[in-house]
């Protein structure tokens, strides 16, 4: 994985995540989630180019999720692959998270 | 511990998270040909993986010094991976998958491994220093093992 690449406007954070997301890059991608989240920032996570995903990074977004609902912030995730898909559905969370379709995080 | 049926492919290599992608790569292809479909090839690449990420987090406890071993097999259409390290005995009794409805980071390596083979058990080795998980996965159109007909 390379690392997240984050852009921001106004204060919505869009948070692009690519290839395979494990417990080699889990922290680095949740402490960018976090970090946007501590600042203030709505944050979108772009999953359209991730290969791969296992329970690590599933937390790393759980505990996002978590803290943007602490804080009362928009958290997402928008363009979910399908091989991310797969492991949302199978940890039931395809239910709990906001997920758009949409690079402009509708739908 | 050793595999009920003859090893197809085995590797040993550092118990850490850059090694996993690796395995990952060895998991699938060795699962491709032995005859699994892409979807079965991705739920046991899926489950080694995540109890490879057991064995690092938990049973070597973040050190990069242990190995693992990793054996594939396959029996008339099931699919046998064993895993092995040489870590200090696990405690299995508190090896638990987390309720789904239970929304917290972490846990559900456990749940994915139960819902993605079709048996799993594990145990101590022989000599006291280390643990072993054993999971088997049947593929699509293998004949039903005797005894489970229905």
């Amino acid at each position: 994985m390379t690392t997240p690449q984050t852009t921001l406007v106004e204060d919505h954070a869009t948070v692009a995540l690519e290839g395979d997301i494990d417990l080699s890059c889990s922290q680095t991608v949740r402490s960018a989630l976090l970090a946007q989240l501590r600042a203030g920032h709505a944050v979108s996570v772009r999953m359209a180019a991730v290969s791969y995903i296992d329970s690590s990074g599933v937390a790393s977004l759980v505990e996002a999720y978590q803290l943007a609902r602490k804080l009362g912030l928009d958290f997402q995730l928008t363009e979910v692959s399908e091989a991310a898909l797969s492991v949302l559905r199978l940890a039931r969370l395809d239910r709990v998270f906001p997920i758009a379709t949409g690079s402009d995080g509708k739908g | 511990m050793s595999l009920s049926t003859p090893t197809v492919s085995s590797w040993r290599m550092k118990a850490c998270p850059e090694n996993l992608r690796t395995i990952r790569a060895h998991v699938r292809s060795a699962t491709l040909g032995l005859g699994c479909a892409e979807d079965e090839a991705a739920d046991i690449v899926l489950a080694v993986n995540e109890a490879c990420m057991n064995v690092i987090q938990h049973a070597y406890a973040g050190c990069d010094d242990g190995e693992i071993v990793l054996h594939i097999g396959n029996n008339a259409g099931c699919i046998e991976v064993l895993l092995e390290d040489f870590a200090p005995p696990v405690d299995f009794s508190r090896i638990c998958p987390r309720a789904l409805d239970d929304l917290r980071p972490g846990g559900l390596g456990t749940h994915f491994i139960r819902t993605l083979m079709d048996e799993s058990c594990y145990g101590h080795s022989a000599g006291g220093n280390g643990n072993w998980l054993r999971m088997l996965k049947r593929l699509r159109g293998a004949a039903q093992p005797v005894g489970d007909a229905r």
